[in-house]
């Protein structure tokens, strides 16, 4: 490291250095002028030459040297009109080219001779192709890295508009295109040459400064092959024998990291890309053998993104494509490559196998084959690594794996692709969940549904990272919660896309997909087997009109097993509540199908987890709300059976911790009772004891209040039993009598008057739109109103 | 001193005159006073022929024992000062003795002179022609008149002209080839030729090629060598690599050449070097020198 100081007068020192040039070519520049201006040859001469050698130094930066060059070269389009005056003055042109070639320094000589060069083939005096020639040779004499390559560069300005390219003024006695590329060619070579030849010149500890001058100058070479891709002549034919095996041959040839890189995309940019099309083998078979360091992978993923736009642009090019194999001989090449670059890092390995799915993406959208053989490649890249760590690589690895995925937008199709899971396989856990997050948002943006068993097979396989512990995935304990319900989630959305209208394959796919949620751990199991016990009930909806039939595939009981294997499995979990709920669900379907047995028996779990495994008393409050719930609107059982459930129902009602919670499970369970249906239940009696056990456990319920608390609670209880009361009048349950429903009336009023008595105004609310309802139904003529009409107010 | 000088002046001038003044081309050659100057010019096997005018002053008379005109052809080494080595003389009596009292005019004429050597004005030497008119008298000192010309003879283009090939180096450090297209040159000619480099271990930082003249005078142990530069072109700029094949193209136009002369009159030589130099960074100098022979052609 240099010290800052050092630095800065490194600086300064040039800025001098070229402010002392400067004025010195302006200097010798105002004498110049003076000689033209005198038409003196020899004093022009002399003075030209006297300026031109200030570009002799070698102190100035690339950058610095560029502006003197500048200035210099200004000054040299002057001295070329007084060129073009001198031979009109009689002097040849060939004599001037002598005269100037007498100068005793080579590179003031060289500038003159190629200003002179310039006009003498403007004269047409001499063919364009030999006076270019002569000049491209004799430059050999510069061998200064930074003076050559401006001289050349020169040469190549002057000589531009001159080449006898096809249509141009110079064609035909000046020569013919190949003369023109000839000599640009070769301009271009031993431009290179110098400019590789910089690096390897001056101190070791300067490598940096002079990479970074050289790209300073990279353009000058860049600039020939810019030439050769404007000349008219140049169509494919030569560019394909002639031009680009030269090219580079040179390129390869040079052995120099920088060069190849920048010549290469040089190449790639200049030319057409119907021309790359063309002569893709040729070009692709340079690139193995660049240098190690070169970065090819952007070198060719510039070349297919240049391929893919051009394909891109019309349809019509598309069968160059085929004709020409582009695909093979791209894969081809990045399999090569690879081979060649052993330490091409992964990156670099797996970001080629991008620019290659992109280039199929864009040509051969059609050829899933292509696009599974580029991951197949990418695969045995990978092969052996492991997870991947480095996370560029693994950036570049979702890139590859998201590309198929945007451009077909059905994960269907991807999942014909053999190699996509085992590329995925070696994404890192994390990175392989957001993958995995990805295609199960994808499915659901685009609305596909997954119609086989053995997508979902192949599916879940992509998305194992979410379903299962995988090796290498941190402990349970770790995973963020929230982050884990959330892909979970997910997952469980994803269930509802795996639909198959074909019971048969809509069972093959449950059951598949069952198999592999069993091996997610019970945390999963929570949120996994819920949607899919859904979707199986969705199931036995659609089969419930059909005929039984027990030698079908899928029949309604093979259904109703697996959900009780489902629901089972996920009792064991355990996640009680849940599970209740579910076999609840499955019993009100098994009823619905008239499977009393079945119905049963999920109502035996039902009760069993409830007996077992629901402990929490509001949990328990819940879940006897629902069995009582399901168990009204199951109608398949016979009285036996419905005996001892609701017989079960009403015992656990009344065993409820809280007297409130006693009381309106009990008044709920009146409705076991009253079925309003075809073969309804209409069991007044009972209905009225369960009434009125929960009136007296609202009572018992004040009792206890007034104990403890010194005032009875509020009426709550009492107006919702009341209702109940109201309810069963309206319904003509014969044993709710008015004179029942007047009682408590009278009992609530009192109550609610009495000083003792907790006031709630949301319980007066209730009670007076209880009463209002009341008169209400008075008003009606119909023979509601005149039930009502036998209660007073 | 004026009366002296008139006292001892020449009662007479004398002139020589060529017959063919207006037509015969002239050599521009440069004086000892550093003057160009047109100079007559001929070449071997021409006739020299003129007129001597004799005008004695006025009211003088020369009297004579005889007038001769003499045609020198002279080696004059300046080392040796004084010792002038005349290789041709002829002469050519004018006039029988007596007495001039007019402008007399004397043609004459060395017809089909041999003049088998060019003219030189060299460093250490000079060979010059001249012609010398005489005028004996008995008392007085000879009136002497001396005319210079110049003489400049072609050869034939070489039957054989080869080219100059050559590998040279120094072990493990450099190691080039060149060659130069010919080994003979005419005047007006131009060197072209090529360096091929097959080892390049030294910074090189530019190449030239000199052309040097050896002027070598007299002969065994008394020989004197004077070598000048008369040309330094820069044919080579920076340091180039294995490889790298450097052109040549020197006019030699420009130049002050001589053709090579190889032992005139056992008196001197003056020969013709290509020397290609070679300097590094550190300013040494790496130089191999090959003759060329220089000719004039027609």
């Amino acid at each position: 490291m240099q010290p800052q100081g050092e630095v800065m007068s490194s600086t300064e020192e040039q800025e001098k250095w070229l402010a002392d040039a400067m004025a010195l070519v302006q200097h010798h520049a105002f004498f110049m002028h003076r000689a033209l201006d005198a038409n003196n040859l020899r004093d022009a001469l002399k003075f030209s030459a006297q300026m031109l050698s200030e570009l002799r130094t070698s102190k100035l930066s690339p950058q610095k040297y560029y502006e003197l060059y500048m200035r210099t070269f200004d000054e040299l389009r002057m001295l070329e009109v007084f060129f073009k005056e001198e031979s009109k003055r009689g002097r040849t042109n060939a004599d001037l080219y002598e005269l100037v070639q007498h100068a005793g320094n080579i590179l003031p000589r060289l500038y003159l001779l190629c200003t002179v060069g310039s006009v003498y083939i403007k004269s047409k005096e001499a063919p364009a192709k030999d006076v270019l020639k002569d000049l491209v040779e004799m430059s050999r004499g510069v061998q200064h890295p930074i003076r050559g390559l401006f001289l050349r560069s020169y040469l190549s300005q002057i000589s531009r508009d001159k080449l006898p390219d096809v249509g141009s003024e110079y064609e035909g006695e000046g020569g013919n295109v190949m003369d023109a590329v000839e000599f640009v060619l070769q301009n271009f070579t031993e431009m290179n040459k110098l400019w590789v030849r910089m690096q390897h010149q001056g101190p070791a500890r300067e490598k940096e400064k002079r990479e970074k001058e050289r790209s300073e100058l990279r353009d000058l070479v860049g600039k020939n092959l810019h030439v050769l891709s404007q000349l008219e002549g140049v169509d494919l034919e030569m560019y394909k024998e002639v031009v680009l095996p030269r090219v580079l041959e040179q390129v390869v040839n040079c052995k120099d990291d920088l060069a190849q890189y920048y010549l290469m995309d040089c190449i790639i940019q200049v030319f057409p890309d119907d021309f790359h099309l063309q002569t893709l083998e040729t070009l692709l078979g340079a690139c193995p053998q660049l240098q190690p360091n070169v970065d090819i992978k952007t070198v060719m993923s510039q070349l297919m993104e240049r391929l893919s736009n051009y394909a891109a642009s019309s349809p019509e090019v598309l069968p160059e494509f085929l004709q020409v194999e582009a695909f093979t001989k791209l894969s081809n090449s990045v399999v090569k490559v690879i081979e060649a670059q052993p330490e091409m890092s992964l990156v670099g390995a797996v970001s080629l196998h991008v620019a290659l799915l992109t280039f199929i993406l864009r040509v051969h959208i059609d050829r899933l084959d292509y696009v599974d053989q580029v991951l197949g490649a990418c695969v045995k890249k990978l092969e052996g690594k492991g997870k991947v760590k480095d996370s560029k690589a693994t950036k570049q690895i979702v890139a590859l794996l998201s590309a198929p995925l945007e451009k077909y937008n059905d994960v269907v199709t991807m999942l014909k692709l053999v190699n996509y899971p085992k590329v995925m396989q070696h994404l890192d856990y994390e990175t392989n969940k957001v993958m995995a997050t990805v295609i199960i948002q994808s499915i659901m943006k685009n609305g596909t549904y997954i119609t086989t068993a053995d997508k979902v097979d192949a599916l879940f396989e992509l998305l194992k990272e979410l379903i299962k512990d995988g090796e290498g995935a941190p402990s349970m304990d770790e995973l963020d919660e929230e982050d884990f319900k959330e892909e979970q989630n997910l997952v469980a959305r994803l269930v509802h896309m795996l639909v198959n209208p074909d019971p048969e394959e809509m069972f093959k796919i449950l059951t598949t997909a069952r198999k592999h949620f069993g091996q997610g751990g019970p945390k999963r199991l929570e949120f996994t087997l819920a949607p899919l016990i859904f979707s199986a009930l969705k199931l036995v909806r659609s089969l419930q009109g059909q005929a039984a039939d027990d030698d079908s595939p899928v029949s309604l009981k093979k259904v109703f097993q697996f959900l009780h294997q489902t629901v089972e499995a996920l009792s064991m979990v355990p996640a009680p509540e849940l599970s209740l709920r579910l076999y609840l669900q499955c019993a009100e379907a098994a009823s619905d199908c008239a499977l009393e047995p079945v119905a049963y028996e999920f109502f035996t779990q039902a009760f069993m987890i409830y007996e077992e495994e629901i402990a929490d008393s509001k949990a328990q409050v819940t879940a006897i709300h629902l069995i009582i719930g399901t168990l009204q609107r199951t109608q398949v059982f016979g009285v036996e059976n419905r005996d001892t459930l609701t017989h079960k129902s009403t015992g656990y009602s009344a065993k409820l911790l809280k007297k409130p919670d006693q009381c309106r499970a009990v008044f709920a369970c009146s409705h076991l009772f009253w079925v309003e249906a075809e073969h309804g239940i209409e069991d007044g009696e009972r209905v009225l004891l369960c009434l009125k056990r929960a009136l007296r456990i609202a009572n018992a319920a004040q009792q206890m209040s007034s104990a403890t608390r010194g005032s009875n609670g509020p009426m709550t209880l009492f107006v919702e039993i009341l209702n109940k009361y109201l309810y069963y009048y309206e319904k003509g349950n014969p044993q709710v009598t008015s004179n029942v429903i007047q009682g408590l009336l009278e009992l609530i009023q009192t109550e609610m008057q009495s000083e003792n008595t907790a006031q709630d105004p949301g319980v007066d609310a209730f009670f007076a739109s209880t009463i209002r309802y009341i008169q209400y139904q008075k008003l009606k003529t119909d023979e509601v109103g005149e039930r009502y009409a036998a209660i007073q107010i | 001193m004026n009366f002296l000088i008139g006292a001892f002046k020449p009662p007479c001038t004398v002139s020589v005159e060529f017959k063919d003044a207006e037509t015969r081309p002239e050599a521009n050659i440069k004086k000892e006073n550093g003057q160009m100057a047109p100079v007559p010019l001929f070449q071997s096997q021409e006739s020299v022929v003129g007129e001597v005018r004799i005008e004695p002053l006025p009211g003088k008379k020369v009297e004579h024992m005889g007038v001769k005109i003499e045609l020198l052809g002279q080696i004059e080494l300046y080392f040796d000062r004084g010792s002038f080595y005349d290789f041709t003389s002829l002469v050519r009596e004018l006039d029988v003795p007596g007495e001039i009292v007019d402008r007399k005019t004397f043609p004459f004429e060395f017809s089909t002179v041999e003049m088998p050597y060019e003219s030189y004005n060299g460093v250490n030497v000079r060979l010059r022609y001249i012609l010398k008119v005489t005028i004996s008298r008995s008392y007085a000192t000879n009136i002497v008149e001396y005319k210079d010309f110049w003489v400049r003879n072609f050869s034939p283009p070489p039957e054989i002209n080869n080219s100059i090939k050559m590998e040279v180096g120094i072990e493990d450090c450099l190691h080039i080839e060149f060659e130069y297209s010919k080994s003979k040159y005419h005047l007006k000619d131009v060197i072209i030729g090529k360096i091929y480099f097959l080892l390049v271990r030294i910074k090189i930082k530019h190449m030239e090629l000199e052309i040097r003249r050896r002027e070598s005078t007299g002969s065994g142990p008394n020989t004197y060598n004077e070598t000048e530069t008369l040309a330094k072109y820069e044919i080579m700029d920076g340091a180039p690599v294995r490889g790298e094949s450097i052109p040549i193209r020197l006019f030699l136009s420009p130049y002050d050449l001589t053709p090579t002369y190889r032992n005139i009159n056992n008196k001197f030589s003056v020969k013709y070097y290509l020397n290609l130099v070679l300097v590094d960074e550190e300013d040494r100098r790496y130089f191999k020198q090959q003759e060329i022979t220089m000719m004039r052609i027609d």
